[in-house]
């Protein structure tokens, strides 16, 4: 022998807080090995005494790994054991816990479930109850290392049977944080809306599912902020909290007790079962059933129920009594960010709720319910908060030595993003900037996260465009801390983030981009500065601009986003001068808006930037096409209720589509096919089919072409315009039929909330390139 | 034929002599001037009975077009020294104008501007009293351009300044927003509007003393440039608190609320020439308010916000349901920035 007289397995990835220690010891003990385990500042530490066969104990332990731990490295090493241990321990841990992984808040387990269902069980009908494989995490925890004075859970001194099953490696609940029961744990309450108790306890929980199924509405917190909900099925009811919400139209979440619930209200396929199943427990964007039960107003006009499962205890046990599907809308008034502290919600969200079912938890760290969609069998994260915060977001091959980088993110659902030993950790989805409650927490958010991950920042990146607040801030940081910033270009950083979601190496060779939202800060190849239809020729570190749509103004700025007949003036004005001597009975709405002072700012160029934005497109046909025409309540209205208008003419939405080809994409003959097909009496729907499908052929006719002309065939689609699945499709069964490879999103969402994780991998890339900005 | 500036008016000859005494010594009636040295001799003691600072202002003046309906580039000159003087306390005293004429300009045209400056000063009750001209090769500027500097006496017992505004202050303005922004772009020919939209172009200072008469007021600033936008973010920097406007406060004239509802212009970023900011304790802001409307310049002033402490100085716009916004320091153009 060579005087080591054992094996030490490194262990790094999320192993910590989530029953891997036990999890070894039990597997030791099985195998009657002799030794022990420990947390570290990398991981987990393994360290076994000979004679012992490593392989396969590695193999037995990747085969049964806990349901929450991820293994990103085992490294297998001899080592000396000062004395020979007689039996297997779990030892004190050593060192800080700054390089170990959180875990993101995970749904409640089957056993936890079975227990609470058990009257014999210490834990019948506790709505805290958790254990090392479910439970509370991101959102509880104040600082690391992962342990219980350190986060929310810190008020709540384990009883003596809880410190039992805490101190028990053989037990389920084995260094379980958050461990709590009816005696020593959290407990509910309920109020009136200005706060007065009306019960406690499981009375606070009955009196809460009583007033839900009178239709009344019931704030209630959650993991990571808190739930407006109502009666699904009652329509006065939904009604009444679209009022006292002051939201028109934006569609409300629903949440089912379980799968079979689910399947009454939308067609879900396997894939979309997995995703509402997973631990995650996200909103999955479903096709309802028309024969459900849902109350009209719950999302009214769209193609799409968003539905989530019940996923913590207090919502099975809600959801069990209840026996109904809820609407569940995140607990915010109208126009104001999400609440996590109690004596705020009780100022906001009274006025709207008839009751406030509330517990003595706090909520830590704000995480918003995840949206997802399975868009041709792949799941599409389109928000990424609880479930999926702070996972961190494998980088491809290239990136290894990737790290000290922060990318702060873009205005509009802001998400920032840091690089950290070849890892991107993406923040939750914030929402706008503007906000200043919300600019307040991001500033905070920032100091957080680089505190929870041991993170300083080395290198900043931004979005460059000028008047974004984060761009703003961004240089204000950089300036004060000395550290390089690195703008960067909207769209090339939405092109990188679907580069690295596909992980597509650092050094390979450019892709096409097919780059569709509202608006982003361009490059300088064009006059317009701002884009949001381009074509580019792109990697990680260069991106050159081949092609875009016409720019068209943007009367009145921002303006334009939310007022669809807008852009309709700005388009009709371009395209098809004569329109308003056209008999068309949709464009007499448009001729009653002031045109006269639109366009003479226009004409003026005062406050009417010009901008090639196919989000500004989609809004100018659905203002002509759908009665999404004065005002969109909320953002993307009109695209979504276009799209959902032209679902409605395809006869078989599982076939494959109806295509057109065409060699380039040319506005002015789509806009005269649209308004030629309105006077020729063809349907609003089979005019937004056709609009679509105009749309996605010419960019497939330009993208062919651009792939040929430079022997490419990866293509990059990006862009919050790809949320709709409409058109996506087309362009994917487009570019499949000409045998290009197009890459979408699925990690990180297409839209900006997508977007810091481009923004970081530029930087880097051009950090190694030697490009110091 | 219309009579036009040359450069020879400008050269120090005799068509020189002949503009200054038939047109500038005419029209400003100011003894300095009349006596043609190369400066204005001011006695003191008369300076020292009002106060014991003297304040001392400049501005150069540069619009397109030179005349515009409520003013002209003349009054606005005088205007807006006269207005940087009086929001800090001070009484106006007498100004300098320095005239930078482009060739071709009419004479007839500069005589209407001159006598508009003429008669703005004599209603902030201020002299002009040493001037200069100069003239420049066509294209070198447009049309004309005016400088003006002014001195002021402030009175012992007045200390306005931002670092004076205090948590709680109640922020005034005088009257309506954006006026002088809305005429500039109507004057263009940019918009064609109906009605009569007009510069608020108007001198300050009778409107000050009524305000320091009737209470303490912290801190003033004229909301020119920027508009009040600007004025809110400097005074937030400078004295280290949250301001925070409620929208529904702001007055604005009906036209140029529907001028800005269209175009997405904010009011509270557009350019006034006869508006102030003026930041009053709450318990004198009744008064003050009072006493401002009780005055012609200030028939439509308004409490638009407060001031508030903060470990982050910022300016707030509450909209109408509470919703918020943060105001930011202009920054050349509105970008549109919604993805
Ligand atoms: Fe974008
Ligand atoms: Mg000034
Ligand atoms: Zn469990
Ligand atoms: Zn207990």
């Amino acid at each position: 022998m060579d005087g080591y007289n054992g094996i030490a397995i490194r262990v790094r990835g999320q192993v910590q807080g989530v029953g891997f220690r036990p999890f070894i010891w039990q597997l030791a003990r099985e195998a009657e090995l002799c030794g022990e385990v420990f947390n570290d500042s990398e991981g987990v530490l393994i360290r076994l005494a000979q004679p012992v066969d490593a392989d396969a104990f590695v193999r037995r332990m990747r085969e049964q790994l806990p349901p929450l731990a991820r293994l990103d490295e085992v490294i297998l090493s001899p080592c000396q054991l000062a004395v020979s241990p007689e039996a297997f321990a779990i030892t004190p841990s050593v060192g800080g816990s700054a390089n170990t992984r959180i875990a993101p808040d995970t749904a409640t387990c089957a056993e936890c479930q079975r227990e609470m269902t058990d009257p014999k069980d210490r834990r019948h009908r506790y709505p805290f109850t958790n254990c090392t494989h479910c439970g509370p995490r991101f959102t509880i925890i104040r600082q690391v290392p992962y342990d219980r004075p350190f986060t929310s859970m810190a008020p709540f001194p384990l009883c003596p049977r809880c410190q039992a099953e805490y101190d028990n490696p053989a037990d389920r609940r084995f260094h379980a944080q958050p461990n709590a029961c009816p005696t020593c744990g959290p407990q509910l309450r309920l109020t009136g809306p200005q706060g007065s108790e009306l019960a406690r306890e499981d009375d606070a929980l009955q009196q809460a599912v009583s007033a839900l199924q009178a239709g009344e509405i019931v704030a209630l917190k959650a993991l990571g902020g808190y739930h407006l909900a109502v009666d699904a099925t009652n329509d006065a009811a939904v009604m009444r909290l679209r009022e006292r919400k002051r939201r028109p139209s934006k569609p409300f979440a629903l949440m089912a007790l379980d799968l079979t619930m689910a399947r009454t209200l939308a067609h879900i396929s396997p894939a979309e079962a997995e995703q509402l199943q997973s631990a995650a427990a996200p909103i999955v964007l479903l096709a309802p059933k028309p024969e459900g039960e849902i109350a009209p107003s719950v999302a009214p006009g769209m193609a799409r129920l968003g539905l989530m499962l019940a996923s913590n205890p207090l919502q099975h046990r809600l959801m069990a009594l209840a026996a109904r599907p809820l609407v569940m809308t995140s607990g915010n008034a109208s126009g104001r960010p999400p609440c996590i502290d109690d004596a705020v919600a009780l100022e906001e969200l009274g006025p709207i709720a008839d009751k406030l079912l509330l517990h003595n938890r706090a909520i830590v760290n704000r995480a918003d319910d995840s949206i997802l969609m399975v868009e041709s069998g792949v799941p599409q994260l389109l928000r990424r908060a609880r479930g999926f915060v702070p996972t961190p977001i494998p980088l491809p091959p290239g990136f290894e030595a990737a790290d000290g980088v922060l990318a702060h993110g873009p205005d509009l659902k802001n998400t920032f993003c840091l690089l950290r030993r070849g890892e991107a950790l993406l923040s939750p989805h914030l929402g706008d900037l503007a906000d200043p409650d919300l600019f307040s927490a991001y500033r905070h958010n920032l100091d957080h996260f680089a505190s929870l991950f041991d993170f300083t920042p080395a290198l900043r990146a931004c979005d460059s465009h000028p008047g974004y607040l984060s761009h703003q801030l961004a240089e204000q940081l950089a300036r004060e801390s000395g550290t390089p910033l690195m703008p960067v270009d909207h769209h090339h950083a939405h092109l990188a983030a679907c580069l690295a979601d596909n992980g597509q190496p650092l050094d390979s060779a450019p892709v096409l981009g097919l780059l569709l939202d509202g608006l982003g800060w361009g490059g300088t190849d064009t006059e317009h500065r701002l884009w949001g239809g381009e074509i580019l020729l792109a990697n990680y570190r260069h991106c050159h601009y081949l092609e875009g749509l016409p720019a068209v103004a943007l009367p009145g700025g921002d303006l334009a986003a939310k007022a669809p007949w807008r852009n309709l003036v700005a388009h009709l004005d371009a395209a098809c001068p004569d329109w308003e001597g056209r008999t068309i009975p949709a464009l007499a709405r448009l001729r009653q808006q002031p045109l006269d002072l639109l366009r003479q700012g226009i004409a003026a160029g005062l406050n009417s930037p010009k901008a090639s934005s196919a989000g500004r497109l989609f809004d100018a046909a659905a203002a002509l096409l759908t009665g999404v025409f004065e005002l969109q309540y909320f953002e993307g209205e009109a695209a979504m209720t276009l799209e959902a208008l032209a679902w409605q003419a395809v006869a078989r939405p599982d076939a494959p589509l109806p295509m057109l080809s065409r060699p380039a994409l040319s506005l002015n003959p789509l806009w005269q096919t649209l308004l030629d097909g309105l006077e020729q009496g063809a349907t609003p729907a089979e005019l937004a089919l056709r609009f679509h499908q105009e749309l996605a052929a010419g960019l497939v006719g330009r993208l062919v072409h651009h792939a040929q002309a430079h022997g490419i065939e990866r293509v990059a689609l990006s862009g919050g315009v790809l949320q709709n699945r409409l058109l996506q499709r087309l362009l994917l069964q487009g570019l499949r039929a000409h045998q290009l490879l197009p890459l979408t999103h699925a990690q990180v969402p297409a839209n900006d909330g997508g977007l810091a994780l481009g923004q970081a991998v530029i930087a880097w890339a051009r950090h190694l390139e030697g490009h110091n900005p | 034929m219309t009579e036009r500036i040359t450069l020879a008016h400008g050269s120090g000859g005799q068509a020189m002599q002949r503009l200054i005494r038939d047109c500038f010594l005419t029209q400003f009636d100011s003894a300095e001037l009349a006596l043609m040295e190369d400066q204005a001799q001011l006695p003191l003691a008369p300076m020292v009975e009002q106060g014991d600072r003297l304040a001392f202002a400049t501005d150069s003046f540069v619009v397109d077009p030179i005349e515009f309906p409520g003013g002209d580039i003349g009054k606005l000159a005088v205007c807006g020294t006269v207005n940087d003087l009086a929001v800090g306390g001070a009484l106006p005293h007498s100004l300098s104008v320095g005239f930078i004429l482009e060739e071709g300009l009419p004479l007839e045209q500069l005589e209407r501007l001159v006598r508009s400056m003429a008669e703005t000063a004599r209603a902030a009750g201020v002299r002009i009293v040493t001037g200069d001209t100069k003239v420049v090769h066509k294209g070198s500027c447009d049309k004309i351009f005016i400088n003006t500097s002014g001195i002021g006496v402030i009175p012992a017992a007045r200390q306005l300044g931002a670092r004076q505004v205090r948590p709680g202050d109640k922020i005034l303005v005088n009257g309506t927003l954006g006026d002088h922004g809305a005429a500039i772009l109507q004057a263009r020919g940019e918009l064609a509007l109906s009605g009569t939209l007009e510069s608020d172009c108007q001198p300050l200072n009778g409107l000050i003393e009524a305000m320091l008469a009737a209470g303490t007021v912290h801190a003033m600033r004229d909301a020119t440039r920027g508009g009040v936008a600007a004025v809110c973010n400097e005074i937030a920097e400078v004295a280290g608190h949250r301001l925070q406007l409620k929208e529904t406060t702001l007055p604005i004239h009906p036209q140029v609320r529907g001028i800005s509802e269209i175009l997405g212009l904010d009011p509270l970023l557009m350019a006034n020439e006869g508006k102030l900011v003026a930041f009053v304790p709450a318990e004198h802001a009744d008064a003050v308010l009072a006493a401002m409307r009780a005055h012609p310049s200030g028939y439509d002033a308004a409490i638009i916000g407060d001031v508030s402490t903060t470990d982050n100085p910022q300016v707030l716009v509450e909209g109408l349901y509470g919703t918020c916004r943060q105001l930011l320091m202009p920054v050349g153009e509105q970008l549109p920035r919604i993805c």
